[in-house]
């Protein structure tokens, strides 16, 4: 019992997968317009990524090792197929809101970390615990920088409006410039929270999350990795 | 002349990571050295374009006259990933120069989010395969041309002393947003 909470809350703040991993970026700055798109897609995200966990986990004593990505991305794609053809189905606004990000889930990097890293070494209830987090912790991220962009940008939190008549738009916020500076002050935020908790303990300051693409998690589908 | 304009619009208006959110993982994890940002660059410039032409012609042929526009994503997905392998085997076998520099990043393409972007991109936008090669190639270069900035400041950013909170990946961001605003610029030249 105690693993499984453990699987599930590392998700929820010591790996957080966008702001922790660095995992994931292209959603997270793409459809965080408004919290309600961030909400959205986090909640597509959670369902593709405890449904591959899971399959993944479910199928790892029959998938080859050699041919285990491409193997892994069927899944994922044909997740990805189910979660579009339901929104169409139940939430086409947010479909269209959404657009090109929607088939993109199949090349976040958090299925595929999550599959290689953990689904594909560990039982059922472990992968489906681990995607459950690791999905509620994407989504509270998107939604934190929904919330934020929305509320600069619009002057509005889930379409109600929170600032005065006094309040000027801050348009940056809501555009690509925007999402790229919040991202990087958030980071900066988690870093700074990071070192000053090592400094309290009196331990060295440290540059936080290296993110390049040995950390990626992907780089599992070189062949000679 | 609408070529010239479709070519501007993907490399400067909609560029593909600064104004269109594509591929930022490989944007920021590659962008510390010019080198490996020019060997990236060109490999998806390359693979792209492939790409793009190979799910058009999979799409047309394929999946629209058999009715089946719903397996899309998996159907590019899996063009992608058959191509990449295919076209490593290709260079490592004939042109063993291009493989020492381009092979490394050539597996990391297939989760390129750029490259299925652009593959998708093209088919909402319903462009001919003409207008789809052009616009493939011109993404894919307005991805590199964005990648070499952003690695060369990033160069000269390492000589310099940053809080150390900011260094690397939030400090990366910032300047992915600067850069952004820079390009917003162009706003309005085409569509």
């Amino acid at each position: 019992m105690s693993r499984l909470w453990k699987e599930f809350s590392k998700g929820l703040w010591k790996d957080l997968p966008p702001f922790k991993l660095v995992l994931g970026l292209c959603p997270v700055l793409a459809v965080t317009k408004t919290a309600y798109n961030g909400l959205g897609m986090g909640l597509a995200v959670i369902f593709v990524l405890t449904m591959s966990n899971l399959l993944v986990s479910l199928l790892r004593k029959l998938i080859p090792a050699k041919v285990r990505i491409a193997c892994f991305i069927v899944v994922a794609a044909s997740l990805v197929v189910c979660v579009e053809l339901l929104m169409q189905a139940y939430a086409y606004p947010l479909y269209l809101q959404l657009g090109i990000f929607v088939p993109l889930i199949v090349v976040n990097c958090i299925i595929l970390g999550r599959a290689e890293a953990f689904a594909s070494k560990n039982p059922v209830y472990l992968a489906v615990a681990d995607g459950l987090g690791m999905g509620i912790g994407f989504t509270a991220s998107l939604t934190l920088l929904g919330s934020i962009r929305e509320l600069f940008g619009y002057g509005t939190w889930f379409g109600m409006q929170v600032m005065g008549d006094w309040f000027e738009p801050f348009t940056f916020m809501v555009e690509a410039p925007g999402a790229f500076v919040c991202l990087g002050l958030i980071l900066a935020g988690m870093n700074a929270l990071t070192n000053w908790q090592r400094k309290s303990k009196g331990l060295e300051a440290v540059t936080g999350p290296v993110h390049d693409c040995k950390t990626c998690g992907m780089c599992a589908t070189k062949p000679g990795a | 002349m609408d070529y010239f304009v479709l070519v501007i619009a993907a490399i400067f208006v909609n560029n593909i990571v600064l104004a269109q959110y594509l591929g930022n993982c490989p944007f920021v994890g590659t962008s510390k050295d010019s080198g490996v940002a020019i060997g990236m660059g060109l490999a998806v410039v390359f693979v792209g374009t492939m790409a793009a032409a190979i799910t058009w012609c999979v799409q047309k042929f394929l999946l629209a006259p058999n009715d089946l526009g719903y397996l899309q994503t998996i159907a590019f997905i899996l063009v992608i990933a058959a191509l990449v392998q295919f076209v490593e085997m290709f260079l490592k076998k004939v042109i063993p120069p291009l493989y020492q520099s381009l092979g490394i990043f050539l597996p990391l393409i297939t989760t390129n989010c750029a490259v299925l972007g652009i593959a998708i991109i093209c088919q909402r936008e319903e462009y001919s395969i003409l207008e789809t090669i052009i616009f493939s190639t011109a993404s894919g270069a307005g991805f590199m041309l964005a990648l070499v900035i952003l690695a060369s400041i990033r160069e000269r950013l390492d000589l310099t002393r940053v809080p150390v909170s900011l260094k690397g990946t939030p400090l990366a961001l910032i300047l992915a947003g600067l850069m952004s605003l820079a390009f917003f610029a162009f706003k309005g030249m085409a569509s």
